[in-house]
């Protein structure tokens, strides 16, 4: 049997596609098995194919791949999406008496299991369970321990009552019965168990608990796709730890409102996508002149406009590089993997305010969406350091007042960092503004306070490149000729296609870049390659202008933009694509 | 909060640049009073600002403070809020601020009613980018912008703040200064969001809405003593009533709820741990 398995449950939207295929990773999860889920969806709530995919193996697993094993298929539409997918030997579950897959053809070499999903339900109790019998059936076909699947029913359905749950559980062996009864074929897989502890959350959900264990206590933000999850994690949750979460009537008012959560001393954040980030850049250059904290995430989708919401991409570097007129000292971070998400969460409240900045965190849809085990350390709650920077208590205000007695909240000081002290704080009364202003936070036009405060803010970027490591994560053969550059959502794929590409005795260098600015310098590595290759999921190479401009030097490109994530196997034949032009050009 | 401050203690030492004889510094006298009056200081008092002549108000006094972007002053107020309800809030800006760029978030503020104090300076112009029409402009003013007149209706603030749900809808005269002071100060006791629309005549563009027009038009509420401000139906008539112009707590709504109150906002959220919460761990087994 090979070492993973992927399955698929697909329908139309309304159809449970996403609580079923949750409760399947779940179960896999908790029987100590790694998951990496994805999804296909489409933009609308109810019609529209939709599917839920989980590749599943005892190793960890990092990425999609171009391979569909079994697939339950609830319509005809999601044989033919995925047809591309499945090979010889993939097997599909279906309903043979549902009207619209009585003529369905099986490709050639696949095993069709036709299983009356719904009159089975109805035997467990109600045709609404139809998707449990395809789960059950789908244990018969994995050799996976119905048990493990009862837990995770459990823990769907508990709350509406043990009977319901009796119910489900009957479901499922139903359809697993069904299929060992009515199919004596010997199918290949065998789906062992672990003792192994994982947790199994997604990218938003990691954002969200790296923004409360940082301390984040303030959060608003205008329901977008896929950045809503961040969202409904905190609301509910924040709560707890004294904080609230404001749903704002846009994102001009979202960003706003937490600029003044971050005045008034909170941790506060907010979250959007694309079209979010452009209203908010309005105010993206007061957040910077006026040196507050506060960390804003883009979960990227496809753009440009409204383009299709519920795809993936890495479209928006330029605009949270540069987005915003006039010129602004920012940090832009990107998490590479979901428990990423979490590190860099924690990571951005504390550039935030040790340098009094903005902080973007640019996630993607890919990673928004995924679903992956980790064991819980991964998640070292005890790891968490806070930095607050330089805040100045009410004891200490009268250290940092003007002659005149004002306290002076953009001092000029020689790391470029001023004093910062909440409202509330006897003393510390001031001002700040988006106009141009002294020390002290008044408006000024006087030109000499006017280039000394925008060299103090570009002072904080300097100070926080050498204080801080911006190190990229390494992975493959530091020796290597060829060099490949990702960042974002892309390392987990690139990490699986290092192993393709290994097994055809092509050996690379990796190097995966979370900071995108400050970032770190790549020259020595892309001067010391022959072949430099940047991936990245964009149409014209934004992150590959980046490193052109640093080590001014050509670099190839590797880009896709056709809504779908990097799938591991795929990616190495990219490689090995472009490798091999260029062995044709140069020979 | 110390019984010795003065309203004097709100004032920097900034020299204010309006123009001599704008609206505006009544306006802002009367703000520093009520403050002063409520028991307020300078250290719990925070000032957002909008742009505008009027979003200068916050550079002229002294408290905590932020002078934002156009238009989005409402939404900072809430969030300062928010993170710290101890605080006294207090959201200044321009009619053009506050209900031309800034309408929607001027309803969904009204709305809110979160526990501040919002006071619009409507001197019916835009002020500083030099005599444009602003939403309070009427019909048929001329300006740069509009050589025959605007070919649109005003907007009335405070038909849209009361059909918004607004708790608190008042209007003052900036020049009638003692009235102006008590009715912010009302504005600021009020449990919820005070609103309060100020008549502050703009003596360099607007020669029409000026100290004598409404010196001679305004009628004052609390003259009337049939008057009830708690009563939807009368502060309905009087806010529709295009005729006059009004000053006085229209409308108040004694069953106000404000919003920090209702969503159990009542935490300084200032104040951390050293490092992640200690059941934090926990938020990871929900993963499980
Ligand atoms: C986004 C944006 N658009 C336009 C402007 C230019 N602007 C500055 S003040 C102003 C109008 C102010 O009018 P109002 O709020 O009535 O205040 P006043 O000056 O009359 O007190 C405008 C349009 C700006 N600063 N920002
Ligand atoms: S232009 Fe009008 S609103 Fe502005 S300061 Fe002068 S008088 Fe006041």
């Amino acid at each position: 049997m090979p070492e993973d398995l992927n399955w698929a449950i697909g329908g139309e939207a309304g159809d449970g596609i996403d609580s079923t295929g949750k409760i399947f990773a779940q179960a896999l999860s908790r029987a100590g098995r790694h998951v990496f889920t994805s999804k296909d969806f489409a933009s609308r709530i109810r019609g529209g194919y939709t599917a839920y995919k989980v590749r599943t193996s005892v190793d960890r697993v990092e990425s999609v791949v171009d391979r569909l094993d079994i697939l339950i298929a609830l319509t005809q539409r999601t044989v033919d999406e995925n047809l591309d997918e499945l090979h010889e030997g993939s097997v599909i579950i279906y309903d043979g008496e549902r009207t619209t897959m009585q003529d369905l053809e099986i490709p050639e070499g696949m095993i069709g299991l036709d299983v009356p999903l719904k009159s089975l339900a109805e035997d467990a109790g109600g045709a609404i369970m139809r998707n449990v019998v395809a789960l059950g059936a789908a244990c018969a076909v994995a050799d996976f321990p119905i048990e493990n699947l009862d837990e995770s029913l459990q823990k769907r359905f508990g709350g509406k009552g043990e009977s319901i749950v009796e119910n489900n559980k009957e479901a499922a062996r139903l359809g697993r019965e069904y299929v060992r009864e009515n199919y004596d074929h010997e199918f290949d897989y065998e789906l062992e168990t672990t003792d192994a502890d994982y947790v199994l959350l997604n990218g938003d959900e990691a954002i969200g608990m790296g923004a409360i264990a940082a301390g984040c206590r303030f959060y608003s933000g205008y329901p977008i796709t896929p950045a809503t999850n961040v969202m409904e994690y905190l609301t509910g949750r924040i709560e707890r730890y004294g904080g609230a979460v404001i749903q704002a009537e846009d994102e001009l008012s979202a960003i706003n409102m937490a600029l003044g959560a971050a005045r008034a001393g909170a941790r506060a954040m907010t979250a959007t996508s694309g079209p979010g980030i452009d209203l908010m850049t309005e105010t993206f250059g007061l957040v910077a002149t006026t040196e507050t904290p506060l960390v804003i995430v883009d979960v990227m989708r496809s753009g440009p406009s409204t383009g299709m919401p519920t795809k993936q991409e890495q479209g928006d570097l330029n605009m949270l590089l540069y987005g915003g007129h006039g010129e602004i000292p920012r940090f832009v971070l990107a998490p590479t993997t979901v428990s990423e998400c979490f590190h860099k969460a924690v990571e951005a409240f504390n550039l935030a305010e040790k340098y009094q900045t903005p902080v973007f965190l640019a996630a993607d849809l890919a990673l928004a969406v995924t679903e992956q085990t980790f064991p819980p350390e991964e998640f070292d709650m005890d790891a968490v350091e806070i930095d607050r920077g330089n805040v100045v208590s009410e004891g200490q205000i009268d250290e940092w007042v003007s002659e005149s007695g004002q306290f002076q909240p953009h001092l000029e000081t020689e790391d470029g960092i001023s004093p910062r002290t909440f409202p509330g704080n006897a003393g510390g009364a001031h001002m700040t503004t988006g106009l141009e202003h002294d020390a002290l936070g008044r408006r000024t036009e006087d030109t000499d306070v006017r280039v000394d405060q925008v060299d103090k803010r570009n002072r904080k970027v300097e100070t926080a490149i050498e204080r801080e490591d911006w190190s990229p994560r390494e992975f493959g053969d530091a020796d290597s000729d060829t060099l490949i550059i990702s960042w974002g959502s892309n390392e987990g794929a690139m990490r699986e296609a290092m192993g393709f590409l290994e097994e055809d005795g092509v050996s690379v260098r990796f190097v995966s870049v979370p900071y995108i600015f400050p970032r770190p310098d790549l020259t020595d590595a892309v001067e010391a390659a022959d072949e430099v290759i940047v991936v990245e999921c964009n149409a014209t190479g934004q992150f590959a202008d980046l490193v052109e401009h640093d080590a001014l030097t050509r670099v190839k490109r590797i880009n896709k933009y056709d809504g779908v994530r990097f799938k591991a196997d795929e990616l190495a034949e990219d490689v090995k694509r472009v490798l091999g032009e260029s062995a044709e050009v140069t020979a | 909060m110390s019984s010795q401050v003065r309203f004097t203690d709100f004032k920097s030492d900034k020299q204010p640049t309006w123009c001599p004889g704008c609206g505006d510094f009544g306006t802002m006298n009367g703000m520093m009073k009520a403050l002063a009056n409520t028991g307020n200081d300078p250290d719990n008092t925070f000032i957002v600002a909008g742009i505008g002549c009027s979003g200068k108000i916050g550079t002229y006094m002294h408290s905590y403070a932020l002078h934002g972007v156009h238009g989005r002053a409402l939404p900072v107020g809430i969030g300062v809020k928010a993170a710290n309800p101890n605080l006294e809030v207090m959201v200044a800006g321009g009619d053009g601020d506050g209900y031309s760029i800034g309408a929607g978030h001027f309803v969904h503020a009204v709305r809110r009613n979160m526990d501040m104090t919002y006071v619009v300076m409507d001197n019916r112009i835009y002020g500083l980018t030099k005599g444009q029409f602003s939403p309070t402009s009427r019909e048929d003013f001329e300006t740069s912008t509009s050589p025959d007149g605007t070919h649109q209706a005003p907007v009335n603030p405070l038909a849209l703040a009361l059909a918004a749900g607004g708790t608190f809808i008042a209007q003052s005269f900036s020049s009638d200064a003692q009235r102006h002071a008590q009715i912010v100060q009302e504005a600021i006791e009020h449990p919820g969001f005070g609103f309060v629309n100020v008549y502050s005549p703009c003596v360099t563009f607007n020669d029409v809405d000026t100290y004598d027009y409404f010196r001679d038009s305004l009628v004052d509420l609390a003259d009337d003593e049939d008057y009830d401000s708690t009563d939807y139906d009368q502060a309905k008539e009087v806010i529709l009533d295009s005729d006059k112009e009004y000053q006085g707590v229209i409308y108040r709504d004694e069953n106000s709820v404000p919003y920090n109150e209702s969503m159990g906002l009542t935490e300084n959220m200032s104040e951390i741990p050293d490092g992640a919460p200690e059941d934090a761990m926990d938020l990871v087994r929900e993963f499980y």
